[in-house]
């Protein structure tokens, strides 16, 4: 599966347009980790562990995204946009949605 | 009077704590942006290259990465708040979250030719709720898609 973020997939040509697909995910972590990202805050820094729970959820919508796509018969998505929200404390969403295409090569 | 003791000791220590890691940090980004100058080039919102060349790889590359702020940094902001003005405290902190975040999207494709159509997506994890009391917490994405040639 290509994934690309512009409207075409370099060096390829589009032969067929599928639509929409989306992924979305909601993770949180444990609350011994939350506990200690609250020490973290106090000092201050990165919270690896929620940076680690955002590449988790990342992961996760895009995967999920890719999926419905593959269903669909595609083999790229292009325009892909990445949208995050949170929800509660401790909890991030984050929503990837693009263009599900067939593409095949140049020439 | 216990309070204002406690207050006083946990500012100072939030202080020099978020001070050195804010430092640490800085110097941090800076040696790993001066090794990354060149390569790949990075550009925000193009989406075209002219090149005859072949492509052998496109991919999306992602960076992430959740900043925090410290308890002394918020106390500094709530107090300019009545006031007005820059909160220089907290823009040292978006600051070094954004480069942080894009430096980890370019390492991820590091032998790559290009980087198109970068994109910064952010959102603050803890703002909604009692935005008063709570340090803010900053989540930044970076993407955009990789180009190697042949």
């Amino acid at each position: 599966m290509i994934l690309t973020n512009i409207e075409s997939v370099p060096g390829m040509t589009i032969t067929a347009q599928y639509g929409l697909v989306t992924g979305s995910t909601v993770r949180a972590k444990n609350a011994i980790k939350d506990f200690g990202a609250g020490l973290k805050n106090m000092v201050g820094g990165e919270l690896k562990s929620y940076t680690e729970l955002l590449t988790e959820a990342r992961k996760e919508a895009v995967s999920r995204m890719e999926l419905q796509a593959m269903k669909m018969g595609a083999n790229a998505v292009i325009n892909v946009r990445f949208a995050t929200s949170s929800v509660t404390v401790g909890a991030a969403e984050v929503y990837a949605y693009g263009t599900a295409v067939k593409v095949a090569p140049k020439g | 009077m216990g309070d204002i003791i406690f207050l006083l000791v946990l500012l100072g220590l939030t202080f020099l704590t978020g001070t050195f890691i804010e430092k640490r940090h800085f110097e941090n980004i800076k040696k790993r942006e001066i090794a990354l100058i060149k390569r790949p080039i990075i550009n925000f919102g193009a989406k075209t290259w002219h090149t005859n060349r072949k492509i052998k790889k496109v991919e999306l590359v992602t960076g992430e990465v959740v900043i925090s702020g410290d308890y002394f940094k918020n106390f500094v902001a709530s107090l300019k708040n009545i006031f007005g003005g820059r909160l220089t405290t907290f823009e040292s902190i978006l600051d070094r979250g954004r480069r942080e975040a894009l430096l980890r999207m370019r390492e991820k494709a590091r032998g790559a030719n290009f980087i198109i159509n970068a994109r910064i997506e952010s959102v603050m994890l803890n703002e909604t709720y009692n935005a008063q009391e709570s340090v803010p917490q900053c989540a930044i994405i970076a993407y955009g898609t990789a180009i190697t040639y042949e």
